[in-house]
């Protein structure tokens, strides 16, 4: 039998256009992957499996007719649960949303079943996408399954794992500060965070509104061009999404990289806590960006240096405000039992949110409060400013940016959880790109020698320049051919 | 600069979060962490420095003022923790025993 949970989206479309397989074999094919790793792995927080044979049989059905397929027909994917998907809840993992039920698409997600995907389940996520380990889900960690002991990363975690594990070929995640790239980088999948405003977040759960950013992973680069290709564009429905002309991103991946200019951001690369696994590897990267006759060279984002204060000063203020509408009347966990409003308001809140989204709307309310607000949120819109300089004078230079992705290999389940502020230092390469609006992709570069975890390299663009990043990403993933099957996956096959 | 109990207090009605004591110490000692690693921000000196509210130099769009599909009122209540006769059911905000 065909191993079809393993295909890249492009030969499952070709396949079933070719009356090799159905798509309701590949729907099987990746709900029986789910069925026999998931127990373990913990990537979903709903299997849609009847909405996933109804969007086969829609498939199946234009093969019979010989309609030409879209370029997405009959590909398994899993979708972030901070989406709305009509026909499933959107918990974005937390208690005080468990029994919401989506009440209209998410123009993403709609974007992406309209080019032919076949929608097996939403993914497991850090509560409203506040963490970088998948730890904070109300519904039990994310496995990674390069290593179950250890986290997959987050707040994508759930997306994933689940391309890691074969259990879908694309899945959507959001990226307010890393929370695509980083996890990507922890599972040693290809996790691509697009330029503010190039998709639509019109149906997603708003965490900081001038930073969140929903961005496809996939196990090749040509897939996360694909997916791009499906969910970027203009939408009436959000006012940040900008209007640019139709690309295809898949157009100049073969094109190669001669005579790209490719900075490699020394002072990020030796900032402290970067194992030196992680840059040995981005060192090893650029040998190879130059090998494939790249203009390699050296540049300083000095300014990043504030990215994370600047970051937990905006996510936090921003999320503080959006989650304001979780107040236990019209929709969500509501108390039994209330005095009066007030106490209703505060404590179905409370009984609703995890700890880390406690954390994070009492730090944002502080900083916007009366007396601290130009000390923190004026300073941090400032430090932003300088961080955006920094990156326009480097995109003066060079076409893309190297840094890490994330400063470790996947960390133990438990290792930082106790630890707020060692948490957040997980997403020091990731921040700056969002404060800046720069798209960025993660691609393994290879992986940890004594414990065969992967490692992600991080590739800049400038605004609206994913053409150019994605064609740097597939040269070096080809040069590279890693192997992105993780042990776990190994062994049922 | 450090964050005192009274002021994770205030922080927490602001925020509608109902905080037990332990708790308001718990997050107290938390924000208090983070806190001291955010302030370096305010050592920087940023007065001439124009503040970044959005990465891209979008300016306001507009649309055309028509009337379009929407939510049923069916569908805007679906989700409602308590709904009757059409409306969001919530505790007593006026009055309370003696309307006058």
């Amino acid at each position: 039998m065909i191993d079809l949970s393993r295909l890249a989206a492009m030969q499952i479309r070709d396949g079933i256009a070719d009356h090799l397989f159905t798509a309701r074999e590949v729907a099987e094919a990746a709900l029986g992957r789910i069925g026999a790793l998931d127990a373990q792995v913990h990537a979903f927080n709903q299997v849609t499996a009847e909405l996933a044979y109804a969007a086969a049989g829609r498939i199946d059905d234009a093969v019979a007719s010989d309609v030409v397929l879209p370029p997405l027909a009959g590909v398994p994917v899993g979708i972030k649960d901070n989406m709305n998907l009509v026909g499933t809840r959107t918990t974005c993992s937390s208690r005080i949303l468990e029994n919401y039920e989506s009440a209209y698409n998410c123009t993403a997600v709609s974007r992406l079943l309209d080019a032919g995907a076949i929608p097996v389940g939403k993914c497991n996520m850090d509560e409203f996408a506040f963490g970088s380990s998948t730890e904070n889900s109300a519904f039990g960690p994310t496995r990674n399954p390069w290593d179950l002991e250890r986290v997959p990363g987050g707040s994508s975690g759930g997306s994933a794992a689940a391309v890691s594990a074969g259990m879908a070929a694309i899945t959507l995640g959001s990226d307010t500060g890393g929370s695509i790239r980083q996890p990507g980088s922890l599972t040693g999948t290809v996790a691509l965070k697009p330029t503010y405003g190039r998709v639509s977040r019109y149906g997603c759960v708003a965490f900081a509104s001038s930073l969140d950013q929903i961005g496809p992973f996939a196990k090749t680069v040509e897939e996360c061009a694909l997916a791009l290709n499906a969910i970027s564009g203009k939408d009436p429905m959000d006012a940040t999404s900008v209007n640019r002309p139709t690309e295809d991103f898949t157009a100049g991946l073969v094109d190669g990289v001669a005579g790209l200019r490719v900075g490699i951001v020394t002072d990020l690369l030796e900032a402290e806590g970067c194992d030196g696994v992680v840059q040995a590897s981005v060192r090893a990267a650029a040998e190879t960006f130059a090998a494939l006759g790249a203009e390699v060279g050296e540049v300083e984002l000095p300014s990043t240096a504030h990215g994370l204060s600047a970051y937990y000063i905006i996510g936090p203020a921003e999320a503080s405000s959006n989650l304001a509408r979780f107040d236990g009347i019209r929709y969500g966990h509501r108390v039994s039992g209330a005095d009066d409003v007030l106490d209703l308001y505060m404590r179905s809140r409370a009984e609703g949110f995890g700890p880390e989204t406690i954390r994070r709307v009492m730090l944002g309310t502080y900083a916007l409060s009366a007396g601290y607000y130009d000390a923190y949120y004026g300073q941090a819109q400032k430090a932003r400013t300088l961080i955006k300089r920094d990156f326009e004078a480097a995109f003066e230079r060079y076409d893309v940016l190297l840094t890490p992705t994330s400063p470790t290999v996947a960390f133990k389940i438990g290792e930082k959880s106790s630890d707020p502020l060692a948490m957040y230092l997980s997403d020091i390469y990731t921040i700056p790109v969002n404060l800046a609006g720069n798209c960025a992709v993660s691609v393994p570069s290879g992986s940890c020698p004594a414990s065969g975890l992967p490692i992600g390299l991080q590739i800049i663009g400038t605004h609206f320049d994913e053409a150019t990043v994605l064609r740097a990403a597939a040269a070096f993933e080809e040069a590279v051919g890693f192997d992105t099957t993780p042990p776990l996956v190994r062994e049922v096959r | 600069m450090a964050i005192s109990e009274e002021q994770v207090r205030h922080v927490a009605l602001l925020a509608r979060l109902a905080l037990t004591d332990e708790e308001v110490a718990r997050f107290g000692d938390d924000l208090n962490s983070i806190l001291s690693h955010i302030d370096t921000i305010q050592q920087l000196d940023l007065a001439d420095v124009p503040p970044t509210a959005h990465a891209l130099d979008v300016v306001n769009e507009t649309r055309a003022d028509e009337v379009k599909p929407c939510f049923t009122r069916d569908e805007a209540l679906a989700n409602a923790p308590e709904a009757a006769e059409g409306a969001f059911v919530i505790p007593r905000i006026v009055g309370g025993g003696e309307e006058g």
